[in-house]
Order: C-alpha cells, then structure tokens, then sequence
C-alpha cells in the first residue's frame, strides 16, 4: 500500500486513551515478534488511566489513526541518579518510519519533561538494537554516566 | 583502537562530502582542509569510489561527490572498509601456550569492550556525526558570541 508523504502538519502528537491500546500492542509485538497484552495493559492502567503528571504515553496520529507512541517517566534517586526523563519504548509503524515522527514524540516528551523541571534525557537499548541506538543517537543522545551490568543466575 | 590513517582519511573525506551532498571537492581540496596527504587521500579516495560511498566527476572543476545513503551507513561500515577492527586490549595471542583461566577471564574483558565498540560505530550515522559536528559549532559561536 502506498503511503502519503506525511508532512509534520497532518500529524498529531497527543495523550494517549485508553482506547490505543491494541494499536499499542500491535505495534510492539511487530518489532519484538513478541505480544504483551498484559504488560501494556498495566502499562496503561498506570500511566494513561491514572493520568499521572510525571508519565507520559503519546501517540503519533495520521489521518485519524494512531501509527506511533512513546512512553517515558519522570524517575528519581533510583540508582543514585537525580530525578531524570527516562524513555523506555517508542515505536512508529514502518512505513512511517524515516519521516520525522519519531523525532516529533521524542521532542514532545523531551518538552513535557522540561516543563517538569527535568533536564535529563535517559535511555537504555540492547547493543544488538541498532535501530533504536541509531535513531537516539540521530536525536543527539551519547553514553550516559552509567553503566548497565548484569549476570545470569543458574 | 588505533585506527590506520587511511581509515581516518576516508573518514575525513565521506564525512566532508556528506555534509554538503550537492557539491563535489577534488582530493587537494579536502587534504589541503584536513592537512594530509593529498597523495595518499587519492589512494583513498579511489577505495571509497569501490566501495560506492562516492563517485568522482570528470572535467572541468572535476572532484568527488558522496553518493551512498547518509542515514543508513556508520562509522563501522566505513572503518571496514579499510580495516579489521583491532581489539581496545590488545592481549597478545599467543597460540602455543595452554588456555588458562586466567587468560580466558582476560579475553572476556577484552570481548566485552570489543562489543561495546562495536555497538557505538554501529549505531552513529554519516547523517548523525555531521548534526553533532553542526551542534559543535553552534555551541563554539556561542561561546564566542553570547549574544548570538
């Protein structure tokens, strides 16, 4: 199918409802293979049901339908970190992709963080994910000041 | 990491093009910018061409143009080009002494930094080098003109 060429005015950022959530976990489970319905069903219970002022689910919409979202919260003192902007999961349907709607919910969460006082941006990504590494790092993110280490338990 | 010089002169060279795509600049153009041999970029250069990351332009104010796709190819892709990545430790292989535990201990760090460098030249475009270079210097004009 043939995609129109999105300008940035026919696409709209906003809150997220209650009712996104299948086009959610679609898009989710098109990029991990992997559905988690009950997972994003927490995830929105939490962040969008409740409609707390330091988490944000919002979605990209073209001609009326939701075709990206991005999730993030404000976290604090975990890890020792001052209270930073972390983004854990951002998604835009592939053949919306490379057209500036990742960018456009990167901003408007980067600016709903700003206006809480927040003045750091925080990601995390497996090393082997290099799209997610490429398009954080085309936003202007680096190595943060910390490092991730784990182990496998027997 | 050390890289060869002929790595640092490709990327040097795709790096200038890509960031002004239209335009095409001969070899002494960019040495005489970068203060390196226009001798050796031109043995560069002609690997790029193979590589098809650029394309020279015959006649008059001839030069090299980048002609691959800025926002898929990384500093990896270019840096193979040219070379194998050599390990940020570099422990001594030596292929006639035992495997100790010790040893093995001392290749998982090594890998684990190898990984990790990886992962960083895989995941930063042409497209993203040249906007934080463009973010350097605006931050450098500020620096210098605070009112701007």
């Amino acid at each position: 199918m043939a995609v129109p060429a999105e300008s940035p005015d026919n696409i709209v950022i906003r809150p997220a409802e209650m009712a996104d959530i299948d086009t959610v976990i679609r898009l989710d489970e098109m990029d991990t293979g992997l559905a988690k319905p009950d997972y994003w069903t927490d995830v929105f219970n939490r962040y969008v049901a409740n409609n707390q002022p330091d988490r944000f689910v919002l979605t990209a919409k073209a001609e009326g339908r939701v075709i990206g979202f991005i999730v993030g919260e404000i976290r604090a003192w975990e890890f020792g970190s001052p209270p930073c902007g972390w983004v854990f999961a951002i998604n835009v349907e592939p053949e919306y992709r490379e057209k500036g709607i990742g960018s456009m919910l990167l901003d408007d969460i980067s600016n709903r963080f700003k206006a809480a006082g927040i003045n750091t941006l925080r990601t995390m990504h497996s090393r082997r994910d290099t799209l997610n590494l490429a398009f954080f790092r085309s936003q202007g993110l680096t190595a943060g000041s910390y490092i991730q280490l784990e182990k496998q338990l027997d | 990491m050390k890289l060869q010089k002929s790595t640092v002169f490709a990327l040097y060279a795709v790096l200038e093009l890509a960031s002004a795509p239209d335009k095409q600049l001969s070899t002494n153009e960019i040495a005489d910018r970068y203060g390196i041999s226009t001798h050796h970029l031109a043995k560069v250069m002609r690997r790029l061409v193979r590589g098809g990351l650029v394309q020279s332009a015959r006649g008059a104010g001839g030069g090299y143009r980048f002609c691959g796709n800025a926002n898929r190819t990384t500093l990896l892709d270019i840096i193979t080009l040219f070379e194998e990545l050599e390990p940020e430790l570099d422990l001594e292989e030596a292929s006639d002494v035992p495997p100790t535990n010790i040893g093995g201990a001392l290749q998982d760090v090594r890998d684990e930094i190898n990984d990790l460098t990886q992962a960083t030249l895989r995941s930063i475009t042409i497209t993203t080098l040249i906007k934080n270079a463009e973010r350097r210097r605006q931050n450098d004009q500020l620096i210098i003109d605070p009112a701007i």
